[in-house]
């Protein structure tokens, strides 16, 4: 008998090397999946279990995913780029023309490249204003709000650094413009200017700087603080669901009315409430 | 909850592993109460499939749009020719708006940096977190507060003739003067939500709808020296 592509999947899941790198192993029962989350490095940041009601496209619209997803498609076309690229006058701007005419699929990678860039900045800023409206902020969720915030920075100068490579007019009139303001800091402002470029203009440092910034230490930021984001997701209960939260269920099982769902109230839970829910 | 009793005992009767433990658990501790009532459904596989699909879609949508449209990309950069106007990236241009109106230490430093702090505090707010409707307790007080604060915004605005930006303002005043006038009792089910609507809410979708106006006229309507160009007269 034919063994069917699920029976297959399950026995590479068997073998000894599969195994080795997998922690969880085989067996599709309730504790295996929650193994495979549990015991994966990177899966481990996720919450073994999800409220169901919290699947449906309306709960989240799926910003904070698709916000990954974004991320992940840049780096997937931000490194083949990197191969093709010299951050220096004025070969970056011939990079930019041989990835246009020259390179197999260069136009295709730098237009998907750009414009994921583009549809990220957007999806950060969707993604705040979605939590926000749903009060997803609420304690013990007060600092994932924080680090939210500190990503949409961290995006947008990611999109901002980007915008300079190419090293054309638009991109070199638009980072004079942008690091124009940053002189405008009282006392301080020449300095600052100074230092994001290298030199009192935009020049061969800036662009240096801002290939730096973008390809290594912005990236490296956004993973980071990525990382405690959704780990703290699973720390704090999950996601944000007003019916669930703890004041909310003790209401309801005191008999009590509970806050109604248009006031989105809810006072007096505490993290010790939420930990449980782990 | 039927049982009279206020706690339960217990004891760990596993004595070789762990000391011998006693545990009262009184009605009112959390431990005792099941936070968790919801349906609830593995991560693996289902939420993770969810999420793959989700990706999967945008990343079709975007491959599209990559094949469909070229990024942009002018002459090599010439320091001595400068472009006009000379635009930002399109989420920097409602900043760029206001540098229009207003001086840049103002426009550039001042009001990024006063919201971003806004946007750290807002969950440590108890306002925030209670978000009763804004005009439902101390009504009179808060109306009278209501008006002095949108009356100066407005008037403001006006002074500085940043009318991209005072027409959200009054928009939104309008609504909110709707309802400061309407109550959870209202037979009208868009005044009940109005009514309901807490400060952040005011505040937020206020500065939603600035940042969209704004960040859409240094999209579409900036031309030459940043004068109001009409999106179909071209530049």
């Amino acid at each position: 008998m034919a063994k069917t592509a699920d029976q297959h999947f399950n026995d590479l899941r068997g073998t000894r090397i599969w195994r080795s790198i997998f922690r969880s192993g085989t067996g599709s029962s309730t504790l295996k999946r929650a193994l495979a989350i549990q015991q994966n490095v990177f899966l481990h940041l996720f919450s073994t279990k999800v409220r169901t009601r919290m699947l449906s496209f309306s709960a989240t619209w799926y910003l904070g995913t698709l916000t990954l997803g974004t991320f992940l498609i840049l780096v997937a076309t931000g490194i083949p780029l990197m191969f093709y690229y010299h951050p220096s006058v004025p070969q970056a701007y011939a990079d930019t023309k041989d990835l246009q005419f020259v390179v197999s699929s260069g136009l295709f990678l730098r237009n998907l490249h750009r414009w994921s860039a583009h549809a990220m900045v957007f999806l950060v800023f969707a993604h705040m204003f979605k939590v926000f409206y749903r009060g997803a902020y609420r304690a013990p969720r007060e600092f994932n709000w924080v680090i939210g915030v500190v990503l949409l920075l961290i995006t947008l100068l990611l999109s901002y650094t980007g915008y300079l490579l190419p090293w054309d007019q638009l991109a070199y009139w638009a980072i004079t413009v942008g690091s124009n303001i940053a002189s405008a800091v009282p006392m301080i402002g020449d300095k600052i200017h100074f230092l994001l470029l290298g030199g009192n203009a935009v020049n061969a440092n800036a662009l240096l700087r801002f290939y730096v910034l973008h390809c290594m230490i912005l990236p490296l930021a956004a993973m980071f603080f990525v990382a405690i984001h959704f780990w703290r997701i699973r720390k704090d209960g999950g996601l944000y669901a007003h019916s669930s939260e703890p004041a909310v269920v003790r209401a309801q099982a005191a008999g009590v009315q509970p806050p109604t769902a248009s006031r989105g109230g809810e006072t007096g839970s505490t993290p010790v409430d939420a930990k449980e829910a782990q | 909850m039927a049982d009279s009793k206020d706690f339960i005992a217990g004891v760990d009767s596993n004595a070789k592993k762990s000391p011998r433990r006693i545990v009262f658990i009184t009605r009112r501790t959390s431990a005792q109460v099941k936070a968790e009532t919801e349906d609830q459904i593995q991560t693996f596989p289902e939420v993770l499939f969810r999420a793959a699909v989700a990706v999967m879609t945008l990343a079709v949508v975007l491959v599209w749009i990559a094949l469909l449209f070229n990024a942009p990309l002018e002459g090599l950069a010439d320091p001595s020719h400068t472009p006009n106007p000379a635009k930002a990236p399109w989420y920097f241009l409602g900043l760029q708006e206001m540098l229009h109106y207003f001086p840049p230490v103002v426009a550039g430093v001042l009001v990024p940096g006063l919201v971003v702090m806004a946007l750290i505090v807002i969950p440590y707010f108890k306002v925030n977190i209670e978000a009763d409707g804004l005009f439902l307790k101390d009504r009179q007080k808060r109306r009278r507060i209501f008006y002095i604060v949108a009356g100066a915004l407005s008037i403001f605005l006006f002074l500085f003739k940043v009318y991209a930006a005072l027409v959200p303002t009054l928009i939104m005043t309008g609504l909110m003067l709707l309802a400061a006038q309407s109550s959870l009792q209202s037979p009208s089910a868009f005044r009940r939500y109005l009514a309901a609507r807490p400060l952040s809410y005011w505040v937020m979708t206020w500065f939603l709808f600035e940042l969209v106006v704004l960040t859409a006229i240094g999209t579409f309507f900036r031309g030459p020296g940043w004068s109001w160009v009409w999106p179909w007269q071209g530049s």
